[in-house]
């Protein structure tokens, strides 16, 4: 059986940059598993433009910001397999992954870092009543069959959920020659990027319908038309409010959810909330040397923070490789306590000793939430207090803790991180 | 002309052309649709009932407990998957005590074996998300779970393999009795024959009232169904029912033999034999009725829903037999619940009949055995390494929630009956069942299926002549 | 005086702006939280432009379509001539980033450029 130090599985923007910091941090034995034709992941689909502004100061297109990081992969001579499906990783870290040429294979890591990214909740999986007709997609695959395949897969489209991917293809499909009737979506607030509902909505005329969802799919082999109803606060259909839209095509941005099938098979201790790992400061999960970054993580809304977030995870590896990670440590484990408005942590653990200098904790709040304030607490003492105009389910965010600052603290057992309205 | 003509590639017409492969004749089976298994045979709870539901003396009771029997062996000689789980039939109130004993009763005469009422706490012992106000069940040990696709397109194979042939996308019309012979009359011209099968399910009853004049009359009874993701897979083992109500056998909770759990049916009669769309109520009813039964359903886990229409006829009885007043014409009508239990003993009864009437031989070269698509899954590191040697198509994943490879779906295409559908290719391999629901796979599916069928993209379709997944090409309509 | 509310679409944050005109002339532009903000408000209540992406076709490469961009904005009301003038075109591998697609698109002045690698097959 191969050996390597590092085995990273997907290889999109997460698996691309965890690479790159890994092999910068001074591992040698790198191995990138990608079960596509070519590495980018998901951005090779995502044309438009918006990402890189942190990362670049650019804005580029996805296949682009891909690009710069393949481009880094490569003159560092990382090495990788295309087209392998990793289908399993058991919890001493032997990775099981297969191919054409080499069949089925195994191979034994150092570290792993998990880069697998989401895949899109289903028509299935929102229990929509009706037929089923062809004609239905999840709009990363309606985005996959236009961007890279280059087929159109309808002429007269709703969409369901307005989350980044559905107002993206609301365009794209525009743009293509289809026509886009409505985006329906059940919170009372959208799920995506301001300017996207801007320049993919309201440039084309396109209506938005917030507190609303399908009801009913018409046609009993290719869709002929989508009822929408309005929703109460319970998010249940109010009868009575029915519209019907002839149409050929239903898209669906109803939610990501982080891939996280093998991981589960190794024993990774899964968060309910995020669907990810649970992951310390580290971004260690509980087998030790598998770390997590990126979408399979928790979903991220902009590619520049799943490079940074990669990075660290590609660092830790490394750190863990040349048995630079303190497991002796004086300070407890303490966990991350989200509340108040905040979903989840990520990381949800820190251990202060083992912290290698201050560590970014991102996380995303239930709601929107107007002129809050963003409160960190350790123990029962408040170290933060930042207010912030607008935050949005829609929008991660994150704070900073400082190393000193948590040594500093005597039995620091709790770390809060809630939101306050004063 | 052909000797016989089976109106029906569903579960009952699939059986009775296997059974009937193997005398020398010449058959033909007719499907309106594009593949067998294609309406009620497709949409069902999979349950190979032990017999006990069945009332005593009737053909339903019979065939139902004589398909039971079957199952296991046919499931080896055809490689269709089939577990015996058993069931466990669950009664919430002590007054409902006596029909739930004569359910047993019933279930005695009807020759099921192994029959026992448990009492609470035995009950919770063998399935502890069983509800806790359950006061008693029947326990029937025979009761199974199948793969209703595998059974279908198996016994479909291997009909064809011993010389049945199918005519898809061809819909019977009318149906003309001549002397001696009938004439069908389809959308793809008229076939001769001197003996007709009706197994045309929902429409059983038109092409029986054609011929007859006692009259049938099938009314679509739907049942709208949940399934739920692998990872509930533990929830119970055995199927779970309700005490059967005036509807049928209520709504039961099961694992299904690929992992799922199902929950369903409902029973909502329909006048649209074409209805099979499930609704909200209809939904909402399922969930609703299957917390009765169990506790803590991991309803939110659920991947998919959909519905099927079961033939209902009136007197709630399989009308199986030759119509008096068109002697060689064959009913295999109304064929609902226990119908997919029943089915390999229909195909017996059915080629029977049609045996005694033609005076058939045997062929010598039948073939009885058949082998399915080939599941990696449950292959040894050793097969599996062989396999992919052979085919590197093998080594390359394509549905990865079920872990389908392009070499099983390759198989799936080329194989006797084979899938021209993505549906086809799903019933065939799984490819597309899994918790995404094909939003990975469906584009390199479609790829595949339009390469080996030498046609465009454009042209693959889901299931059905409208149900292309591609309009165009990008910026056509510019 | 007029006052207009817009939502600037120059980054992922989407600060909300208001722009204030008088006779068809910006006077004042407030809630941008960088300079960009303030370029596009002008821009957008004056002569709004648009960057458009899209997908044409790609011959001879590891993949049948390269995804492409107008190397700067062009003005809001020629997006649908750009891409219709993308229209049946094809482009031989191998392409990189940067390569000019289509010169001056729909008369804007402004390039397509690839905005993927493509290699050849």
């Amino acid at each position: 059986m191969k050996a390597y130090d590092v085995i990273i599985i997907g290889g999109g923007p997460a698996g691309l940059a965890a690479a790159a910091s890994a092999r910068r941090n001074g591992v040698e034995s790198i191995l990138i598993l990608e079960r596509d034709r070519e590495l980018g992941g998901i951005l090779n689909q995502c044309i438009h433009n918006g990402f890189g502004l942190h990362t670049f100061k650019e804005e580029l297109t996805g296949p682009e910001y891909a690009r710069r990081f393949i481009d880094q992969v490569e003159e560092l001579g990382i090495e990788y397999k295309l087209n392998t499906m990793v289908m399993d990783i058991s919890a001493d870290k032997v990775i099981t992954a297969m191919n054409r040429e080499e069949g089925m294979f195994e191979l034994q890591a150092k570290a792993v870092i998990l880069a697998m990214g989401c895949r899109e909740r289903s028509k299935g999986a929102l229990n929509i009543p009706g037929y089923r007709p062809a004609g239905i997609y999840s709009a990363g695959t309606a985005q996959r069959l236009v961007n890279i395949e280059g087929f159109m897969p309808g002429r007269e489209v709703v969409i369901l959920g307005s989350g980044d991917i559905g107002l993206i293809m609301a365009r794209r499909m525009t743009f293509e020659g289809a026509k886009v009737k409505v985006v329906a979506e059940l919170m009372p607030y959208s799920g995506g990027l301001k300017r996207n509902i801007v320049q993919c909505l309201n440039d084309y005329d396109i209506p938005l319908k917030l507190s609303h969802t399908v009801v009913d799919i018409k046609g009993k082999e290719r869709v002929e038309g989508i009822t929408i109803a309005e929703v109460g606060p319970d998010r249940r259909p109010i009868p009575g409010t029915e519209e019907y839209y002839p149409c050929d095509t239903l898209l669906l941005s109803c939610g990501l959810i982080p891939e996280n099938d093998i991981s589960r098979g190794a024993g990774i201790e899964m968060s309910p909330i995020t669907s990810g790992a649970v992951v310390n400061e580290s971004l260690e999960t509980n087998i030790e040397g598998v770390f997590a970054c990126g979408n399979v993580l928790h979903v991220h809304d902009l590619v520049d923070f799943v490079s940074e977030e990669a990075a660290m995870a590609g660092k830790s590896a490394a750190d863990y490789v040349q048995g630079k990670i303190n497991r002796d440590t004086k300070t407890p484990d303490v966990k991350i306590v989200a509340t108040d408005g905040v979903r989840y942590t990520v990381p949800s653990v820190i251990n202060v000793d083992r912290m290698d200098g201050d560590s970014i904790v991102r996380f995303r709040v239930g709601d929107v939430y107007k002129n809050h304030y963003v409160s960190v607490y350790l123990n029962d003492e408040r170290v933060l207090h930042r207010k912030k105009q607008v935050m949005a389910p829609g929008e991660m965010e994150n704070v900073v803790l400082k190393k000193d600052q948590l040594a500093a603290v005597d039995g620091l057992n709790t770390i809060t991180v809630k939101l306050e309205e004063a | 002309m052909y000797d016989v003509v089976i109106i029906g590639a569903g579960v009952s017409g699939s059986a009775i052309a296997r059974e009937l492969s193997r005398y020398q004749v010449n058959a033909c089976v007719v499907e309106k649709a594009e593949d067998v298994c294609c309406g009620t045979s497709k949409a069902n709870s999979a349950i190979v009932h032990a017999g006990f539901d069945a009332e005593n003396g009737s053909l339903m009771a019979d065939l139902n407990v004589k398909g039971n029997l079957m199952m296991e062996d046919l499931s080896k000689e055809l490689d269709f998957s089939f577990r015996k789980n058993g069931s466990l039939v669950i009664c919430l109130h002590e007054e409902d005590r006596p029909n739930l004993e004569a359910l047993y009763e019933r279930g005695v005469k009807n020759g099921v074996k192994e029959l026992k009422i448990l009492e609470h706490d035995e009950v919770l012992a063998l399935e502890p998300n069983v509800t806790d106000d359950v006061v008693a069940a029947l326990y029937a040990p025979t009761g199974g779970i199948v793969c209703p696709f595998e059974l279908n397109i198996a016994m479909a194979e291997n009909a064809a393999t011993n010389g049945v042939e199918f005519r898809f996308n061809t819909e019977v019309r009318n149906i003309v009795k001549k002397d001696g012979s009938f004439e069908l009359v389809t959308n793809n011209g008229t076939i001769a024959t001197k003996c007709v099968v009706n197994a045309a399910g929902v429409y059983s009853d038109v092409f029986h009232n054609m011929m007859s004049s006692k009259k049938i009359h099938i009314t679509p009874r739907r049942g709208d169904y949940c399934l739920l993701d692998k990872t509930t897979g533990d929830f119970v083992d055995k199927t779970i029912f309700q005490l059967p109500g005036k509807y049928g056998k209520g709504v039961l909770v099961s694992p299904t033999i690929h992992g799922n759990t199902i929950v369903g049916p409902t029973a909502i009669d329909i006048e649209n034999k074409e209805g099979t769309n499930t609704t909200q109520e209809g939904i909402d009813e399922l969930i609703n009725k299957a917390g009765s039964t169990v506790k803590g359903l991991p309803i939110r886990q659920v991947i998919t829903s959909f519905a099927g229409l079961r033939a209902h006829e009136d007197n709630h009885e399989f009308v199986i037999g030759e119509v008096d007043e068109a002697p060689g014409f064959f009913d295999a009508a109304g064929i609902e619940s226990p119908g997919l239990t029943s089915s390999p003993a229909i195909g017996v009864l059915v080629a029977g009949m049609l045996k005694d009437k033609l005076n058939l031989q045997e062929d010598p070269n039948f073939v009885g055995t058949r082998k399915g698509v080939t599941h990696l899954n449950s292959c040894t590191k050793e097969e599996r390494d062989a396999l992919i040697k052979e085919n590197p198509a093998y080594g390359s994943i394509v549905c990865r929630c079920e872990m389908i490879t392009e070499g099983e779906i390759l198989d799936a295409i080329h194989r006797p009956l084979g899938a021209t559908t993505l549906d086809g290719i799903k019933r065939r391999t799984r490819a597309g069942m899994g918790r995404c629901q094909a939003g990975f796979c469906s584009p390199r599916q479609i790829e595949i299926l339009a390469r080996e069928l030498g046609v465009d993209q454009s042209e693959i379709r889901k299931s059905g002549r409208d149900s292309k997944f591609i309009v165009g090409t990008p910026k056509d309509r510019l | 005086m007029e006052t207009i509310n817009l939502t600037c679409i120059g980054c992922p944050m989407g600060c909300p702006l208001t722009v204030t005109m008088e006779n068809g002339e910006v006077k004042d532009v407030t809630g941008n939280t960088c300079k960009r903000g303030d370029d596009y408000a002008r821009k957008e209540v004056t002569n709004p432009t648009r960057i458009v992406t899209s997908t044409v076709i790609c011959e001879g490469g590891k993949i049948d379509a390269v995804s492409v961009k107008t190397k700067s904005d062009i003005p809001k009301g020629k997006i649908f001539d750009v891409c219709s003038a993308l229209k049946g075109v094809s482009v031989p591998a191998p392409v990189k980033i940067g390569d000019v697609i289509i010169k001056d698109v729909a008369g804007t002045g402004v390039d397509i450029i690839a905005t993927k690698q493509v290699d050849k097959a």
